[in-house]
């Protein structure tokens, strides 16, 4: 079982590298992008026998002790068979 | 009295708050690494400068997990003076012993400069000997300084005078322009409640001879070790 963890920035925390980002790309004419925010994403290999529930229960404590800092960032978890 | 500085594996300005607190405060002081965890013997404990773990996953994020964390926590929680420089600050952001985050500099690169920063309370362990609204200067080396904190711990900061530090130009004005990373208000130091955990970005240990370019930052050290001495 695989669970993977997508970290986000806050909606009210600036984005430095995602503004760099975006400012690259509408140079290279993308007129339809907006804006974009950039994150991280990690993939955790679980043991083959744990079920969705508990992979899901640790995935999202790891998610909220380690992989992501609650004050500037939120996180989503999905799980994978 | 006894200083201890941490050493995590990527620290690098360990060495520098050593000889300070050695050549310029005059008293003893150990290098403890990581993996210890007695602090018993300590005054007051340094977390210094450097990119602890190369800063993978966030500036500071894996340190606090470090064993000697909790120890760390237990000697604040005690009433203990710690001082986090740098990567401290962001290291003790990440362990909560300060509030808000420490985000990527405004302009992304990484910052190395010598700035000016406005003295905002003395009123503190770190900072009782210098001179309120007085301006130091003193060198940031960071990429990750831009601090960030929600609207309530910003007026909770700003209502306990807990900014103890604030970027400045030389005439002490906490302009845009004088702000190298875009942290909120100009700030570049603050401390807790209890006012005995103090998180710096610019580098006090970097400024404490006249060859380098400034010695402001001798009075923080002066500052603790006269706290310090008083409470012996």
């Amino acid at each position: 079982m695989k669970a993977k963890v997508y970290v986000t920035l806050k909606p009210s925390v600036l984005d430095p590298q995602g503004k760099a980002i975006k400012h690259s790309v509408q140079l290279l004419g993308f007129d339809s992008v907006s804006d974009i925010r950039q994150g991280k994403y990690f993939e955790i290999a679980m043991n083959g026998s744990v079920t969705e529930e508990t992979a899901r229960d640790e995935a999202t404590r790891l998610a909220h002790d380690v992989l992501s800092n609650p004050i500037i960032e939120d996180f989503r978890v999905e799980i994978e068979e | 009295m006894k200083f201890g500085v941490i050493v995590f594996p990527g620290s690098n300005c360990d060495h520098d708050a050593y000889h300070v607190i050695s050549k310029h405060v005059g008293q003893p002081v150990d290098f403890i690494w990581h993996r210890d965890t007695d602090l018993s013997s300590y005054d007051a404990v340094i977390i210094p400068g450097g990119f602890s773990y190369g800063d993978y996953l966030r500036a500071g994020a894996l340190a606090r997990f470090s064993p000697v964390m909790n120890s760390v926590k237990a000697f604040a929680a005690s009433g203990n003076l710690v001082l986090g420089i740098c990567n401290g600050f962001q290291i003790l952001c990440e362990a909560g012993l300060l509030p808000g985050a420490l985000i990527r500099n405004r302009d992304l690169h990484f910052v190395c400069d010598h700035v000016s920063v406005r003295v905002e309370n003395i009123d503190t362990p770190f900072t009782h000997e210098l001179k309120a609204g007085s301006v130091l200067q003193m060198p940031i080396a960071h990429a990750e300084g831009n601090y960030v904190c929600d609207d309530a711990t910003f007026a909770e900061l700003q209502g306990q005078g807990r900014i103890i530090f604030r970027y400045c130009d030389r005439n002490g004005e906490t302009t845009d322009a004088a702000n190298p990373n875009g942290s909120r208000d100009n700030i570049a130091g603050i401390c807790n409640r209890e006012r005995n955990v103090l998180g710096l970005m610019p580098h006090p240990e970097r400024a404490c001879e006249d060859l380098l370019g400034s010695s402001d930052g001798r009075e923080v050290f002066r500052s603790l070790a006269g706290t310090l001495a008083a409470a012996a």
